[in-house]
């Protein structure tokens, strides 16, 4: 089952206070996402463990209705 | 509580192979784009490495989303090290990061054609 993309905004968001979150539906299917987070939460912190604190805010659901979000993380935009 | 059985095998897996990537289908016959995208990095930089397909083993399908506390296949296991899914690995190869770490864990890369 597909996931809306403000669902996926707003998870995140909630999971990472104050994160910017940017996505993108690359296939128009709602199934396929590509995710930008920006977050000062993340400085200091390995990508595993960036992408870990992402996947934790979606609370299961990747890897499970949420199929595919390509994600890059980072604590400043460059 | 006490750890899933299929811990102990995949901890003999990574003891066992130098680089590891837990993968959908084969490293000849790839069955999803991010873990085909996966094998075209490690094929790129010349690294030898030891696919297991988890498709065909449910237990080590589960287990070893929870041993990684990783929720997506592939995941890249470098000397005992998980390195990461495909978006940490594209990324890491495109910065020559990957071929780094290899270097500094000891991995050798074949000379580029």
């Amino acid at each position: 089952m597909p996931m809306a993309a403000e669902d996926i905004i707003r998870l995140i968001k909630e999971g990472i206070p104050g994160a910017e979150v940017e996505i993108e539906d690359l296939a128009g299917d709602g199934d396929h996402y590509a995710a930008t987070v920006i977050s000062t939460a993340f400085a200091g912190k390995s990508k595993i463990q960036q992408h870990q604190m992402v996947y934790g805010a979606l609370g299961g659901r990747m890897g499970g209705v949420l199929h595919a979000l390509k994600l890059t993380t980072m604590a400043q935009r460059p | 509580m006490s750890e899933p059985q299929v811990f102990d095998r995949i901890r003999d897996e990574i003891a066992k192979h130098d680089v590891l990537l837990f993968m959908k289908g084969t490293p000849v016959f790839p069955q999803c784009g991010f873990s085909a995208a996966v094998v075209e990095v490690l094929s790129e930089l010349g690294v030898k490495f030891h696919g297991i397909n988890i498709l065909t083993d449910p237990d080590l399908r589960q287990g070893i989303k929870e041993f990684s506390q990783w929720p997506t296949i592939p995941q890249l296991y470098v000397k005992g090290e998980f390195v990461g899914g495909c978006d940490i690995i594209r990324e890491m190869f495109e910065t020559g990061e990957l071929g780094q770490l290899m270097k500094e864990k000891g991995v050798t890369l074949a000379a580029a054609a």
